[in-house]
């Protein structure tokens, strides 16, 4: 399963973030997942959350820059080595990882990871195949 | 020797103007008879060659425009066969088309003398070497200055622009007497020339004239103080013949027009009315003995004031202040033309990315940067810092191939540049030149 993922352009400005995220809660936007890449002028917020058409709406009609990407989101045993082993598969098959982050799921004993690469279906096949749980919207 | 022509430089108004009548009525004739676009614009407006007898029939004449010689790109304002042009220059970066300017070997051998006329004014002589760091190649600075360095016999080094540590080390290895660069990068050289731990005094440097780019008194100072020379300003315009069309002397306090080869009036930018000595105004030229590209009452868009008051240093020659502004909105980056419209021009061609911009111009270790900030639209498809910075060199190459120069790219979020009512502030100039 593809899951969507939000990208917000952020200016290094004071306040940026709050703004972001007060709109998010104002519209019941329920953030799962994000991280941010930063640069020294400006940073990219890539969430996963709830309903991210609407999002994007909201967003926009805000005067952000924002853009939808597509991710898989993937199951591993919390546990040391868990990330390896999919890392290692996805090595395995040339496919590689253009950025990833992770979370602790509410589950027990299972971590997400969220990952960026350039063919989903070839990913998912591979790691599906080596016993790794693709994630659904609804499981984060 | 402080006169290169003391004849002409000297010369009384009555004998000035005689000359100027003269050479303005055989011009008039020349572009008549040798430029349609002259002929049209004339008999548009009733004019013939005939009803220009002295200088003062010179406001019956129509005004010649930046724009009417890209409309006869590249040689359509020539008044002269091509077999008689032996050298081309074009003006730095313009939307698709340069201005294209051209000289016969007589045009040659008029702008060495004027460029003669200015160096020797700044106290060069046969014995001296010029060091010449302005661009040689199309643009006007370089190979002005070099023509005039060979014509009074001095030893011209033609260094041009960059790699600053060599040029100073040629400086240090050939005894460069006389600097020719643009004021700013005269101040680099100083700074450089200091961080490299040379004492300034065991440099031969003895004067500096300094032009492409306006500058204040306030530079001036700090170019003397910091070389240890006298600095004096030269100016000119490709589109009437290159540096030297007015030099200063030693009163440093104002340029002398070569008037036997331009006469030049101030003017209203809005009434396009001649105005008096003292008042401030957009300067107007006209070329009375070009033979390749004679261009009558061109307006040059710089902002002077005239004065024919007597002058210390002997001339009789018009002064002019430095110019005060622009009447349009051009900008001089590091010596190079540019027109905010260019820019926009160049973004309007590039995918993904809004036309709301602005462009931020400042002086760092005294060279101007170009920055420009760049709105992205709401829908601008990327989620990786790779992408925006991609798309910031897209920008950086194509700006940078059509001007000339480098400029620092910041893309920005979408409508977070100040919209004015009206004319839209585009531009941030924080050098304060003038």
């Amino acid at each position: 399963m593809i899951m969507k993922q939000i990208s917000v352009f952020v200016e290094n400005k004071r306040g940026r973030l709050a703004e972001i995220t007060e709109v998010l809660a104002k519209n019941n936007i329920d953030i799962r997942a994000l991280s941010i890449a930063d640069t020294k002028d400006f940073g990219i917020l890539r969430l996963i959350v709830n309903n991210p058409d609407k999002a994007v709406e909201i967003l926009k009609a805000d005067g952000f820059t924002v853009s939808i990407t597509k991710v898989i989101g993937i199951g591993i045993d919390d546990k040391p080595g868990g990330l390896a082993k999919a890392m290692a598969v996805l090595y395995s098959e040339a496919i590689s990882v253009e950025y990833m982050y992770a979370f602790i799921s509410r589950s027990e004993k299972t971590a997400y990871v969220i990952l960026r690469v350039e063919n989903n279906e070839n990913a998912i096949k591979v790691l599906q195949s080596n016993g790794f749980k693709i994630m659904q919207s609804q499981d984060i | 020797m402080k006169y290169w022509d003391k004849d002409i430089e000297t010369a009384p108004r009555a004998e000035l103007e005689a000359l100027q009548s003269y050479r303005l009525s055989v011009t008039v004739r020349r572009v008549y008879e040798n430029v349609p676009f002259y002929k049209e614009l004339f008999d548009k407006h009733g004019i013939k060659p005939e009803d220009i007898r002295t200088v003062k029939d010179i406001s019956k004449l129509p005004f010649t425009v930046k724009q009417d010689l890209r409309d006869t790109y590249p040689y359509g304002l020539f008044a002269t066969d091509m077999d008689n042009v032996v050298r081309i220059h074009a003006s730095s970066g313009t939307t698709g088309k340069q201005t294209v300017v051209g000289y016969t070997e007589n045009d040659i051998n008029i702008w060495a003398e004027i460029t003669a006329r200015a160096l020797t004014a700044a106290g060069a002589e046969a014995k001296d070497f010029v060091h010449v760091s302005y661009g040689y190649g199309l643009f006007t600075g370089g190979m002005g200055i070099h023509y005039g360095t060979e014509r009074i016999k001095a030893t011209a080094i033609p260094a041009s622009v960059g790699n600053t540590k060599r040029q100073i080390q040629i400086m240090q290895d050939f005894g460069s007497s006389i600097l020719c660069c643009t004021p700013s990068y005269a101040l680099f050289m100083a700074e450089t020339i200091n961080e490299m731990g040379i004492d300034k005094n065991t440099l031969k440097l003895k004067a500096g004239v300094f032009g492409a780019e306006p500058w204040t008194e306030n530079m001036r100072k700090e170019i003397e103080a910091k070389l240890g020379i006298k600095a004096y300003d030269i100016y000119g315009l490709s589109e009437i013949m290159g540096p030297g069309v007015a030099f200063e002397c030693c009163e440093q306090n104002g340029m002398h027009i070569n008037e036997d080869h331009f006469i030049p009036e101030i003017i209203d930018p809005d009434t396009l009315e001649v105005l008096p000595d003292g008042q401030a105004g957009e300067l107007v030229f006209t070329c009375i003995t070009k033979e390749a590209l004679p261009l009558i009452r061109y307006l040059t868009k710089d902002i002077a004031v005239l004065t024919h008051e007597k002058c210390a240093c002997g001339r009789t020659l018009v002064k002019m202040t430095k110019p005060r502004g622009r009447s349009d909105d051009m900008l001089i980056i590091r010596g190079v033309n540019v027109f905010p419209s260019q820019i926009e021009s160049v973004l309007l061609d590039i995918k993904n990315i809004t036309p709301h911009y602005q462009i931020i111009v400042d002086r760092v270790n005294n060279l101007d940067t170009l920055k420009i900030l760049v709105e992205m639209p709401t829908d601008m498809d990327f989620d990786a810092v790779r992408l925006v910075e991609e798309k910031e060199q897209e920008i950086k190459h194509a700006i940078e191939s059509i001007l000339g120069i480098a400029a620092t790219i910041k893309l920005v979020e979408p409508k977070t540049i100040v919209r004015s009512e009206g004319k839209a502030k585009r531009v941030i100039d924080n050098r304060n030149q003038y």
